[in-house]
């Protein structure tokens, strides 16, 4: 547990749940990023301004942050593109089937106390461990 | 100016993954590494933010409608069903072997990382090609739903 960063995680937890309450309060909707995401994909939906500008706020926030002096480090992902695709691939189709990711399940879903949401986080935490597991422990790295 | 409420929450949301560290790969998946050097900060992330989120959405269940926009938008669905668990399941999947998730993932476009500009590629195909073939099955049922119409 040598990386254990909890007060940094208690902060940024706060602020996270802090944008999904303000995005319901202020615009009614589940800050679900999948969600929000694939409404963007939809070329005949017609609400596509609030999710635009929620997703702009959420890349610029790292760009603000450079300028200020705590620019975010380049992501370390594997090698492997191939890896990379399949993984991109499993977590578009994957979010759609399942109706949301780690936000609009893990926060918002289990926020509003939602048996499905809290279903859906339990599956997704354990097939990743599981993955993890496998890919680290099993075929090695 | 309403547009100025998602953005303002859409920067709250990227500001609490970039101080947690969540915006990291390998922070995540030293999370999900429980037979390795596991690294329990997600967990305390996710219970800071349904720390908030709990109270909050049952302040935004009081309230008639939302401060700029007529009606909220709530998931109508309630009961656990197959494509719940199978997406999950997929997702975790997904999740594990890099991750990343879409929150971060879109957060991170704004290193220009290659690796990362594919990720998104791909979940977009990824959500592009659920959704094609939910339509491609909600015809075929509609077309045997016509031809038993016509046989009676």
């Amino acid at each position: 547990m040598a990386n254990f960063t909890p007060v940094s995680a208690a902060i940024g937890g706060v602020l996270i749940g802090l944008s999904a309450v303000l995005l319901m309060l202020s615009t009614g909707r589940i800050a679900g990023i999948s969600g929000i995401f694939s409404g963007l994909l939809n070329l005949r939906s017609e609400d596509k301004g609030w999710r635009t500008a929620f997703i702009a706020g959420l890349i610029l926030a790292p760009v603000i942050a450079g300028f200020i002096g705590y620019g975010m480090a380049q992501p370390k992902l594997p090698a492997n593109w191939a890896v990379i695709v399949v993984a991109g691939l499993l977590v578009g189709f994957g979010t759609r089937l399942g109706g949301g990711c780690t936000s609009g399940h893990g926060i918002c879903g289990i926020g509003r106390l939602s048996p499905r949401s809290i279903a859906a986080t339990v599956v997704f935490m354990l097939t990743a461990v599981i993955t993890v597991a496998v890919t680290r422990h099993v075929l090695g790295g | 100016m309403w547009i100025i409420a998602p953005l303002f929450c859409g920067l709250i949301f990227g500001a609490g993954l970039l101080i947690s560290g969540m915006v990291q790969p390998t922070k995540v998946l030293a999370f999900l590494d429980i037979f390795g050097a596991w690294d329990p900060t997600l967990a305390v992330v996710m219970a800071a933010a349904l720390a908030v989120a709990i109270p909050g959405f049952r302040l935004a269940d009081r309230g008639a409608r939302p401060w700029f926009a007529g009606e909220y938008f709530r998931p109508g669905k309630s009961g656990i069903d197959l494509p719940l668990v199978a997406g999950a399941a997929l997702f975790g999947i997904g999740w594990g072997l890099v991750g990343l998730c879409p929150g971060p993932a879109l957060e991170s476009l704004a290193t220009l990382s290659p690796g990362i500009i594919v990720f998104v590629v791909a979940m977009a195909a990824g959500m592009l090609l659920h959704n094609a073939w939910q339509q491609s099955r909600l015809t075929a049922q509609r077309d045997r739903q016509l031809a038993s119409a016509t046989d009676g």
